[in-house]
């Protein structure tokens, strides 16, 4: 059995925000096993899938269509785009597998693709999609996904990348962000490394990456230590090198662990974990039980959507209609809306996100959180005085202690639940985990 | 056109980090800031440096063209600009179309171009080269932007270096302070949070974690910069009735324009208050393919914003204090690739634009197109010797202590005063 408060430490990181019955009833179970249900969770999750849009209206039609057409097209787009970001949001809240859900954002932080460009919600949904069958076990098998990814391709050009006239952009990101980090590799390997990835295109009528021969620049192209003659041989020989392993496991702890560097052992273990069959689910297994893992309370800032999605869930509000758009467009103001990260490097973290104009945003957000409370939880906190109202809205929130000048803030609002919940969600304890 | 918008780029790599930003200040009101602005040294000290970042890599060669150079032609095929396409500045050197006002600026002696700047070993990742720009520091990973080092230096108020990006960049974080991210909409505050309840919530608690303590003093800072913002925007709609409508107040923070940054920054030099440097930035400028309509509408929209915003500082006396310099993390390859774009490359130009500046100069050789470094161009004058410069010149500054001790400097950049 564990304790309380590590129960909900864990489960601040490995989900969107727990709420207080899970707490209880992960402290009511041997530690271990809640690491293992949470990384290896068993079964599919009932939440409602993501929506599928048939038809795209706009990903490279454009050329075939008249002018009007065009602006119809893209309203379309944006809207298909929009609903799916919505839908994603409520499966946030919704999800079983909160664990398995957080990694798709992960992933789409680390793969950081932006419907900026890419403008389609097929394509994105599609990108979601491979975080969610290939986010665990085997790395391989994700990255060569997202080589053929078409979202991926036309973000960074891959599209235009040709025997004839090499674009580094894929390959520099490839390595750069998504495999070995800064350092690892020299401008003759990216440009090796694009000269590998040639070939690949998009069918545009299908929304499919294509790959075309006669693009393709054949033959053995020396990158690093080795050859690679296409994507998979290229996949394959980065996530041989030393570095990638070690780039994941820090990309890993400063979203799961903390803003400080990664302490060395707890590398090994995860390195170790990870193993030759690259193990994603494995190395973060490794990390949430690591005792430096536990020793990092209170080392991350909460991005917004881990604020938002979380005051969701623990208030049990529902992620629908006015309260999904409010929702959305607060975080879209701090400056994180998933579906558009801001660049191929993904979202900043920790302090990045305390400044004074996401702090305004956060205290109207969580004015409409709190006006639309649902009764059984404006009832809930409406019991006992004023110092017992404080506390329920801390265990509420999963937040393990208020400081005295929280305490004494809220104290002063106790009388009236949505401007407690209010002044909670906005607190300095509530903006950390 | 390549959407990766580095705008909200930002400590994702962790450079900078929390340590550097415990900033926290107390309450001012804007007649203290006006005693310390004013005060009776004024000297190349009371110069306001306005510092524009472009992310993704501003291509050098279509922003300053030499569109004499054969090679330039051979390079860059469709891509190139010909004599009458560009606005020239001599027979060799013309500015892209796009750039008019600038021109402008040139013309009226208003504009310098230092050429060929970059630093030794050049990287090529955007978020390095952008760390490296920012930390100024080429060799290694640094936990403090240059400006930041000097806020350190100069006061340590937050107010006295703001951003009006959404997300304090790291060129304003520095060791014991940093800047202050300033919202371009004002202070708004819903009706369920009081100012006592804000003052409550912005208290220091014992023994809290740093970052909670940081998220604490976020309260104090929006108080203080509540106060700085509201009295600059009424001091301009006093002072400047033609001004009252600007749209300084009507952008959304993260979406908002080069131009609505710029407002905020005139009402507040105009408004006398004491920031001393101010960092805006603009985006959108890595051009892997179709670069040269997209490049072209990129630059006109810095070039309304930069020029329009000097025409608007020539008419003040502490506007015609206003140093405004432009750069990017890198310029492009020379040769075009075959997506009509052009992938990430070294060397740049550098714009001072402003009445102190020397302008109406090319200052440096546009570096050589045929002698490269693996495809590249070479650079001649590294980038600390301009910010040594503008250290020393527009805040009045030893760049020593900021610039670890940098020993170069590009003398005569700034008239002097």
């Amino acid at each position: 059995m564990a304790d309380r408060k590590l129960a909900a430490h864990l489960l601040r990181r490995a989900t969107f925000g727990p709420t207080a019955a899970e707490i209880d009833a992960a402290a009511a179970r041997d530690h271990g096993d809640v690491v293992a249900g949470l990384v290896f969770p068993k079964g599919a999750d009932p939440v409602a899938p993501l929506p599928v849009f048939a038809a795209d209206p706009y990903f490279g039609r454009t050329g075939m269509l008249s002018r009007e057409q065009r602006a119809q097209a893209r309203r379309a787009a944006r809207d298909q785009l929009t609903h799916l970001a919505e839908g994603w949001l409520a499966r946030m809240v919704r999800a079983d597998h909160q664990l398995a859900e957080k990694l798709v954002f992960f992933w789409h932080g680390h793969w950081a693709t932006s419907a900026q460009k890419v403008n389609s919600a097929t394509l994105m949904a599609g990108q979601l999609a491979t975080f969610r069958a290939h986010g665990r076990g085997d790395f391989a098998l994700l990255a060569k996904a997202m080589l053929r990814d078409p979202a991926l391709i036309f973000w960074l050009d891959g599209q235009r990348n040709t025997a004839r006239g090499p674009n580094e952009n894929l390959a520099r990101e490839l390595m750069e962000l998504f495999t070995l980090g800064v350092g690892a590799y020299t401008e003759k390997d990216v440009k090796a490394a694009a000269r590998a990835l040639t070939g690949w295109t998009l069918d545009r009528d299908q929304g499919t990456a294509v790959f075309q021969p006669k693009r393709h620049a054949a033959g053995e192209h020396a990158v690093l230590d080795g050859t690679a003659r296409d994507a998979d041989s290229l996949a394959d020989l980065l996530l041989r090198q030393h570095a990638h392993p070690v780039f994941l496991a820090s990309r890993l702890w400063f979203r799961f662990g903390s803003g400080a560097p990664l302490p060395d052992a707890t590398r090994d273990r995860m390195v170790a974990a990870y193993g030759s069959g690259r193990d994603v689910s494995a190395m973060l297994g490794t990390l949430l039980t690591d005792d430096q893992f536990e020793a990092s309370g209170g080392q991350l800032v909460k991005q917004p959507v881990e604020w938002a999605v979380g005051a969701l869930r623990q208030l049990g509000v529902a992620p629908t209609g006015k309260v999904a758009a409010t929702v959305l467009n607060a975080i879209r103001r701090m400056g994180q809306v998933p579906l558009r990260p801001p660049s191929v490097g993904g979202w900043p973290a920790g302090t990045a996100w305390l400044t004074t104009s996401s702090l305004q945003v956060r205290m109207r957000a969580a004015a409409a959180l709190g006006a639309a409370l649902p009764d059984a939880t404006a009832d809930l906190l409406a019991r006992g005085d004023a110092a017992a109202r404080v506390d329920a809205i801390g265990r509420l929130l999963a937040v393990d202690a208020w400081t005295g000048r929280t305490r004494a803030a809220l104290t002063g609002a106790a009388a009236r639940p949505q401007r407690l919940v209010t002044l909670a969600l906005i607190s300095p304890e509530y903006a950390v985990h | 056109m390549d959407t990766v918008t580095r705008r909200k780029f930002l400590i994702a790599s962790g450079v900078v980090g929390g340590a550097a930003l415990v900033a926290g200040a107390g309450a001012y009101t804007l007649h203290d800031v006006l005693a310390t602005a004013d005060h009776p040294s004024a000297g190349p000290g009371d110069r306001t440096l306005v510092l524009v970042t472009l992310y993704g890599g501003n291509d050098g060669l279509a922003t300053v063209i030499p569109y004499a150079d054969r090679a330039y032609h051979d390079a860059r095929a469709d891509l190139a600009y010909d004599a009458a396409e560009v606005l020239r500045l001599d027979d060799r050197t013309g500015l892209n179309p796009g750039l008019k006002g600038l021109k402008a600026l040139y013309d009226r002696k208003q504009l310098a171009i230092v050429r060929g700047v970059g630093y030794p070993r050049p990287d090529r990742s955007h978020f390095r080269s952008m760390d490296i720009w920012q930390t100024a520091n080429p060799v290694r990973p640094a936990g403090t932007g240059w400006l930041g080092r000097w806020l350190d230096h100069a006061g340590r108020d937050p107010r006295s270096a703001i951003s009006l990006e959404p997300v304090l960049p790291p060129v304003l974080a520095g060791a014991t302070c940093a800047g202050a991210a300033v919202p371009l909409g004002g202070v708004s505050v819903p009706k369920a949070v009081t100012a006592a309840d804000l003052r409550a919530l912005g208290a220091a608690a014992d023994g809290e974690p740093e970052l909670q303590a940081r998220a604490a003093a976020c309260f104090a800072d929006l108080l203080s910069v509540d106060q700085l913002v509201t009295e600059a925007l009424d001091a301009d709609d006093d002072d400047d009735p033609d001004h009252g409508d600007d749209p300084a107040t009507g952008t959304g923070g993260a979406q908002a324009t080069l131009k609505a940054q710029f407002d905020l920054v005139a009402a507040c030099v105009e408004a006398g208050v004491m920031t001393r440097v101010f960092s805006v930035s603009q985006g959108g400028f890595d051009f892997h393919a179709g670069e040269k309509t997209g490049q072209e509408i990129q630059l006109k929209t810095v070039d309304a914003a930069v020029s329009g915003f000097l025409d608007r500082m020539g008419r003040t006396e502490r506007g015609r204090k206003v140093v405004v310099v432009v750069y990017s993390e890198f310029g492009r390859r020379v040769r075009a690739n075959s997506s009509d774009g052009t992938d990430h490359g070294t060397a740049s130009d550098v714009l001072i634009a402003g009445a102190p500046v020397a302008g109406g100069r090319l200052i440096g050789d546009q570096p050589s197109l045929t002698d490269l470094d693996d495809g590249d161009l070479k650079f001649h004058t590294d980038f600390r010797d301009v910010y040594a410069a503008v250290l020393t010149d527009v805040l009045g500054a030893d760049p020593g202590p900021v610039l670890d001790g940098w020993r170069g400097r590009l003398d005569g950049l700034l008239l002097s005063t």
